[in-house]
Order: structure tokens, then sequence, then C-alpha cells
């Protein structure tokens, strides 16, 4: 690569504007009224190659100006996508176009025609995203590696005309105590945690250089952030499963590869009861009314891990992990997975109960008990009684041919079709039954199915997780935040100090907070009887 | 316990009541302002110190009494949110000793505790999805974070009074005097509100909602716009002049309707008593005022606040969101709005680190960074519905 050497004998690289040692405007431009610190005038990738294609995508990426675009067509994207609610949030059970439709009328429509009912997963979001990590990686890297490198080597030693061209800088007479006056700036600095440099009696303080990393810092924390969002689509990092889980019932647990089980015990909601509860909130449970206010949702698990193999067909030999309470807020933790209470529904359907009897004279010929969930073919009462299944919908309604059907395997409005067998009736009579109606399918039925008694139980939704990124997350995250504060809270200060015949001159630099840094040179001076420094951008504005 | 609690939030206010004046005062004795802080300043701001203990002893015994931190509904979070951003302002006195500060950050205190006050006040208990101690630690951090960012509205509006040319008429003034109407509008609605429900006024309508279903809304202000086919029930009440389709809540419509006409007689008013532009009537209180160290405040509130809000409102939401709603990102519309307040900031970083926006280009985004987090506090909450309706 090409190399440029200053008249101060160092070597700059090629696009170098201020010498990273002396200052010195490497371009002979020395009409500006200050020189532009930004990055300290080093050479800069997308300042000074501009001919391959690769330079111009560079160039773009590297650029604050297209970074602060992405932001903004990032930060309006996703305004836009909470004008109504995504497609996620909205009832499974209507078409997408018909709610967005009823619900919000015209705009409605329009939001669904334009897909922003998906917005955050379109691919358009995806790309602005992806945008702004390669602005993040090009931006960074066209700017730490200069700066680095114009700070490492800085000299101590300034020209003039770089020193006058400072935003802060105060020229002041060399009296015959001069000594003594540096002496007495010096150790002040010092005692203000200044790291001072001398050379040839110039002196260079400086402080807090660490800070000048803090925004690359955060911009890696970013990164890694972006590319642990993105990691969940490997194989195995992530898992994201629905359990419904019945009170009593054992099942493995999807998204475990049949590892392990769980048990339900029991799902509990528990309600605020104005009497039980503190004084304080008596007012709001009156209010919003006594006991409609839940304070718990809560299931009692069994956690089981399967022995061995696991063989289709047959029963897997389970050990007892151990027994937990999984309520809102405490989900269950067990080898990266976890276990979330997330829904529930009460009293659903479980068992029941029907008593074989003669229509006429009301005669029992025993009692069946059909376990929704599993009901049997047929039911033996003895003495030549007997109930057979033909036929269970566990959700019956009638399909559009109008004829009967279910809408799903839940038991929510069972119905059957009975084969009621009789020693009168060897074939049987049939009869369909279902919630509150019967409908006898042959003809001048003798005997009929009647309703005893159901038994319910209650539901439990459980989230089953596993998110192998949030490691990464967390760890990106840290960086940012490490690097947001180091950029933020402090700022890299310095002070060049240079005898020049028979003139002191000193001269100031911030990443920012100007106000500050002239303030605490300004006490320091003031206190030594130097001259103070004053800010160079505020005078321009006033002549 | 929660008397005390009530108590200690009144002393609040007025503290914060008397110490405006003071700081107004401190702005008037023009001897030696940036010398040394004038009696009036150091009075003025002992008062405020009094008021923010006041108001922190509000949060503890009222934390004491319920056994949660009080930040779990609208009142609360806005008191909370108020306290520090009170707070937020003594560090910013102490750093740079300007008073003009406190004379416009304390009536906006005494504004958010009156708006938040109009809610339900009650202690209530916590329901299943808020029962953690992330409850303390993210909303607490949050609130603090858009504080301290909001105080860079404060400088803004401080810079914007003082340097905008007010002799003649610009977009500038105009902009300026839309965000006097605004403060007006939520002046107005305070004031409008408490007048209403002080004379316990209820109008109820029978109509048709957007599922075609009857129901029964209550308005507490008199009606301007009805509901979808309502129908008056409550006798000798006026009955709205228009009705608005089921989709639009007419409820809300109305009372936002109330306010820009309050605050349209307010502005007006003060326009015809003042006969000239509102800014304009305070751009002297700026007068003695440095530009670069206003811009400095507003920005130095920006570079604190920033990584306190992203620590708050991102980081600790989204550990919070994983142990609650097993996933740390959703796509909530709070969430959202958290997401873009945030990028907001980091572009107005961008813009003033690397291209220089400083001056009145960063006070004009100081302002849109507020109004951005007062959006996200109030429509997010009460227009939009999410997993985070709770008020």
């Amino acid at each position: 690569m090409e190399r440029v050497k200053c008249d101060c004998g160092h070597v700059n690289p090629h696009g170098t504007i201020l010498c990273e040692s002396c200052g010195k405007h490497m371009s002979g431009n020395f009409s500006e009224k200050s020189v532009d610190m930004r990055y300290e005038g080093s050479a800069r990738r997308s300042q000074t190659y501009n001919k391959t294609p690769l330079d111009k995508v560079w160039n773009f990426f590297s650029s604050v100006k297209v970074g602060i675009w992405i932001i903004v067509l990032i930060l309006i994207a996703s305004a836009i996508g909470t004008i109504f609610p995504q497609q996620m949030y909205i009832p499974s059970n209507v078409a997408h176009e018909q709610f967005y439709r009823d619900q919000y009328g015209f705009f409605g429509q329009v939001f669904y025609q334009l897909g922003f009912n998906n917005l955050y997963g379109s691919w358009w979001y995806f790309l602005l995203l992806a945008a702004l990590g390669i602005s993040l990686v090009t931006a960074s890297l066209d700017r730490v590696i200069p700066l680095y490198r114009a700070l490492k080597n800085q000299g101590i030693t300034r020209r003039e005309s770089f020193m006058r061209r400072q935003r802060l800088f105060g020229e002041s007479r060399v009296k015959e105590d001069l000594d003594e006056q540096i002496v007495s700036v010096i150790s002040k600095l010092k005692k203000r945690r200044y790291c001072v440099r001398e050379e040839n009696g110039n002196f260079l303080a400086e402080k807090n250089r660490f800070s000048r990393w803090g925004p690359y810092v955060n911009h890696v924390g970013l990164i890694i952030f972006l590319i642990g969002g993105m990691l969940r689509f490997i194989p195995g990092m992530y898992v994201d499963e629905m359990l419904w889980i019945r009170d009593g019932e054992t099942s493995v647990i999807p998204g475990t590869n049949g590892k392990y089980y769980i048990r339900s015990d029991k799902f509990m909601m528990e309600t605020y009861q104005k009497d039980q509860e503190n004084q304080v909130f008596a007012n709001t449970l009156s209010r919003v009314g006594d006991g409609n206010m839940v304070k718990n949702y809560q299931t009692n698990v069994t956690l089981y891990e399967r022995k061995g193999e696991s063989i289709l067909g047959e029963t897997p030999e389970l050990v007892k992990v151990k027994d937990e309470q999984i309520k809102v807020n405490q989900p269950l933790f067990h080898d990266s997975y976890a276990v979330y209470q997330v829904s529930y529904k009460l009293n659903e359907l479980n068992k029941m109960a029907f008593r074989l009897v003669d229509k006429e004279t009301e005669e029992s010929f025993g009692q069946i008990k059909i376990d929704l969930l599993n009901p049997e073919k047929e039911y033996d009462l003895g003495k030549g009684y007997k109930v057979e299944i033909l036929e269970y919908f566990p959700n019956f309604y009638f399909d559009r041919q109008g004829q009967p059907a279910t809408q799903s395997q839940v038991p929510d409005n069972p119905a059957f079709v009975f084969n009621m067998i009789s020693p009168e009736h060897p074939d049987g009579e049939r009869s369909f039954v279902a919630i509150q109606r019967t409908m006898e399918l042959s003809e001048d039925n003798q005997l009929n199915m009647k309703f005893e008694n159901a038994e319910m139980k209650n539901v439990s939704a459980l989230t089953v997780r596993k998110d192998n990124t949030l490691w990464f997350l967390g760890l990106g995250g840290a960086i940012f935040m490490i690097g947001v504060i180091q950029g933020m809270y402090w700022n890299h200060r310095r002070i060049w100090i240079r005898r020049s015949n028979d003139a002191l001159l000193i001269a100031g630099h911030t990443n920012k907070n100007w106000y500050g840094i002239g303030n605490e040179i300004n006490h320091i001076l003031k206190a030594t009887g130097l001259q103070e420094l004053t800010d160079q951008t505020n005078q321009d504005k006033r002549n | 316990m929660i008397a005390l609690s009530s108590n200690l939030l009144y002393t609040a206010f007025f503290l914060y009541l008397i110490s405006t004046f003071l700081f107004g005062g401190a702005i008037r004795d023009r001897r030696k302002q940036y010398e040394k802080p004038n009696k009036w300043a150091a009075i003025a701001i002992s008062v405020t110190m009094l008021g923010f203990v006041t108001h922190l002893g509000y949060f503890i015994t009222r934390w004491l009494a319920s056994g949660h931190a009080p930040v779990s509904n609208m009142f609360e979070f806005v008191t909370a949110f108020s306290m520090m951003f009170v707070l937020g302002f003594i560090i910013l006195y102490f750093l740079y000793k300007v008073s003009i500060l406190g004379l416009f950050t304390l009536p906006i205190t005494l504004l958010m505790i009156s708006y938040g006050s109009l809610f339900p006040t009650d202690v209530s208990p916590l329901i299943p999805a808020l029962q953690s101690d992330w409850l303390a630690i993210h909303v607490t951090t949050t609130a603090l974070g858009s504080a301290i960012l909001a105080s860079s509205f404060i400088a803004g509006i401080i810079y914007l009074l003082r340097s905008v040319d007010q002799t003649k008429q610009s977009k500038k003034t105009f902009w300026l005097e839309v965000i006097m109407y605004m403060i007006m509008t939520i002046l107005a609605f305070v004031v409008f509100t408490s007048i209403y429900r002080g004379l316990d006024y209820e109008v109820v309508y029978n109509w048709i909602d957007k599922n075609d279903q009857e129901a029964e809304m209550t308005y507490h202000l008199p009606s301007l716009v009805g509901p979808n086919q309502g129908e008056l029930l409550t006798k000798g009440k006026m009955d709205a002049f228009v009705e608005v389709p089921a989709i639009i809540d007419a409820g809300k419509l109305n009372t936002v309707i109330w306010s820009a006409i309050a605050a349209l007689l307010l502005y007006g008013g003060l326009r015809l008593l003042l006969r000239k532009r509102i800014s304009a009537a305070l751009q002297p209180l700026t007068k003695n005022i440095k530009l670069d160290m206003v811009d400095e405040i507003g920005y130095r509130s920006v570079a604190i606040g920033f990584p306190i809000f992203t620590l708050g409102a991102l980081v600790f939401a989204m550990i919070w969101a994983q142990i609650a709603w097993t996933r740390y990102w959703g796509w909530d519309p709070k969430e959202v709005w958290a997401l873009i307040t945030w990028l907001f900031y980091a572009a107005y970083l961008h813009l003033r680190l690397s291209k220089g926006w400083s001056g009145e280009r960063s006070a004009w985004l100081g302002v849109i960074g507020f109004g951005i987090i007062i959006f996200n506090l109030v429509f997010v909450n009460l227009i939009i519905a999410g997993l985070h309706s709770y008020a």
C-alpha cells in the first residue's frame, strides 16, 4: 500500500488527512479555520477508495447517513405494524382477511392487503435488519482501525497550525515563572487523572481514551445479538411446543424426543377473595367485583425421565425426577428445557355415565360409564344386555352435507350412536344421543340410554421451550451495555501544551461534552494565572 | 399507611408547586446569574429536594403497604415516572446549576401527577403475570431511563424558546405554538375531567358494537359524539350531535374532542390576553441562558438516559418476558414502541456525533423523543390493546 511521509518523519497510510504524529494537514489545505478532528483525520477506507464495485458497496454501508436512514426506516416500519394487532395476536378461529375487515373496516383491509398483518416476519423487514447488521460491521471497521492507528501513533508535540485550529485554544505570553506555572498545571491535571507525557518541554495530557472504543464495542454486541436472533433456525437450538394436559394425565413432553414425561396432578385457578386479602386491597376488589381478579394459575406436576430406549408400542419405564408447582412467572426448569403455565380450560367433560332403561317402565338394566377420551367399543351389562358404541363424535356438529361429524378430538360436545342389545332385540336398537337430545334411529325402540351424570376435569396448557440461543443473546446484550456505558459515561479528553518562542500554546479536544472540558481546563488555568481557553466555534458564531 | 402515603404525595405536589414559583423568582433575579446560584435558586432547589423526598416517601410507604413495588398500574407508573423526572432534574441542576430547568420541569411534573391521579388510585393486588421481582426491577429502571431522556425535552424547549426568532412568523414559531397547545390540551383534559368527576356527571348510552352486540357505554363528559346507533338512556342530558361508526371508541373520541376544544379556548384566551405568541411571551424568561450549555444539557440527558433506558426497557424487559411469557421478544405493541424509542434516540446520537446535528436540530429531536415516550406511555396503553394494557 502507498505510504505518505510527513516532514516530521512519521509515515502515514495513504489517504491520511492529518499526520498521525504531529497533526500537520497532509493535503496542504490550510484555509479552514478549524481542523476537522473527526476520527483524528485518519485514513478511512471509505474516504480514500471509490473505484471498484466493492469500494462502492463498502462506501455505501459505511456511511453513517445511510445507517441513520436504515434506523429510521426500521423505526417507521415497526410503528406501522402496531396500528392494528399482528396476526399472532388475533383469534385463530376466524380467517385473517375477514378479521381485519370486520374489526377495522377499510383501513384494516388495506393493512391486510399490504401484508402488514405479519410485518415483522416479512422478507423486507428482515432485509432492513440485515442491512442494519451490514452497516454496523462496515461502518465500525471503516472507522475503528484507522482511529486505533492514529491514537496509537499520536505525537506529543503538535504543530502550531494544528493547535491554533483546535476548538478550544488559548495563548499565554511567557513570563518568568513559566516553568513553575507549567509544573503546577501538570500536577493539577494529574490530580484530575490525566495521563501526562512530555517531549522536549511540550506536553500531552490525556484521559479516558478507552471511551473512544465504546461505540465499536457496543456495535460488536449488537452484531452478536442479531446473529443470536437467527441462531434459532439451526436445528436443535430451539424448541417451542404446546402441551394440553388433563388432571391426572401423564404425557410425553413434546420436543424432548420422548426423553421426558410429565404428569399433571392438578390444575388450579385461584382468585382474590376480599375477606382473605390484605385490607388495603378492599377498594379495588370491590370495584372489579369480589372474586373476579385472578390470583394464581398453577399446575402441580411430576416430572419423569424415561429409562432406557423407547420401544414403539411398549409402555416406557419412567423414573421420577421431581415434583414441582408450575405457576405464571415460575416455570419448571430442567436440562435446558423450561415448561411454562400459559393457559387452561376448566371443567372439560371427561366421563359420562348412562343408564340403560326401559322407555315405558323406567326399569334399569345397568349403567355404563364412558371415558370420553378413550371410549370402549362395547359395554356388557350381563343377562344378555349389552351396549355398543357404533359411532362417537367428541365435538359434534352437522357438517355441510347435514351429516353428523366432529370438529376436533376434544370432548366439548360429545355425541354417540348407541346400539342397545337386549334378549328381546338381539340385533339391537339404534339411538343417537347427544347432550340434551336423543334421536331414535330404529323404529319403536323399547330401550333408551338415559343420561346419569358427567365427570369433568381441568385441563392445563403448558408451553415447552428450549432456547439455546439465549446465552448468545445475553452475551451480545452484555457487550452492548458495556460498550454503550463506556462510550456514554466517559469522554476522551486531551490537552496539548506547547512552547513556541515567547508564547505558551494550549489546546484542548474532547469527543463530547465541550462544556465540561472547558470548565475543567479553565478552572486549572485560572488558578495558575494562565490565559483561559476559548471555544472558537462560539466566537465564529458571534462574529 | 395508605393514608400517609397519599398525604405524602399531596405534600410533594404542593412543594413542587411552590418551587415552581421560587424558580420563577430565581429567573427574575438578574444579578450574577452564572457566577453563583442566587438565594432564590438555593431555596427553590431545597424545596424541590424536599418535595422529592416526600415523593419518595409516598413511593416507599405505598410499597410497604401493598407488599409490591408501586408501579403496577397507570396511576402508580405515572407518579413513579414523575418522581424519576424530578430526580433527573435535580441531578442536572447540580451538574449545571441552571434555574430555568426547574421552571419548566416542575410544571410538567405537576401536570403528570394530576394526569395520573385521574386513573384509579386504589392499591391493587397483582395479577399472576406481574407477580415477580422483575416488576420492580424492569419498571423502575425503564421509568428512570425514560424520565432522564425526557429531560432533554425540557432542555430542547428552553433552547428553542431562546433561539427561535419570534419577530417574524415561520415554521419554527408555528411548531413551537403546536407544542404549547399540546401541553394545554393535557392541562385542559385534566381540569375538565376533574370538574365533571366532581359533579358526578354520567350519561349512559345503549349502542351496537362492532360485533353487532348491544352494549352500554358510559360517558363522564357531555356527549358531543355518540356511539354507533346510540340511544340515550339517561334523561335530561344533552344528546350527541353526530354518531360515529362502531369501530371507533366514541367515549374516548368524545373526551379527546372536549380536551381539544377546551385547550383551544385556553390557548385563544391567552393569545388575546398576551397579544403575542405563547412562546414569544415565554421567551424573555430564557434571556439569560447560554445556548451551548442548554444544548449540552439536552445531549447529556440523552447520553445518561440512553444506557439506563436500554437496560430497563429492553434488557430487563427481555429477561422478564422470557420468564413470564415464555419468549424474550414477541412484537407486543409496547415492546415495539420501546424498540422505536430506542431506535429514535440511537438515531439522535448518531446524528449528533457523526453528522454534527447539535443546537436547534438537536433540540427539536429532544422534543420529538419526548412525544414518542408519552405516546408509548399513554396511547399504547389506552388505545392499542396488548399484553401491557393493565391500566
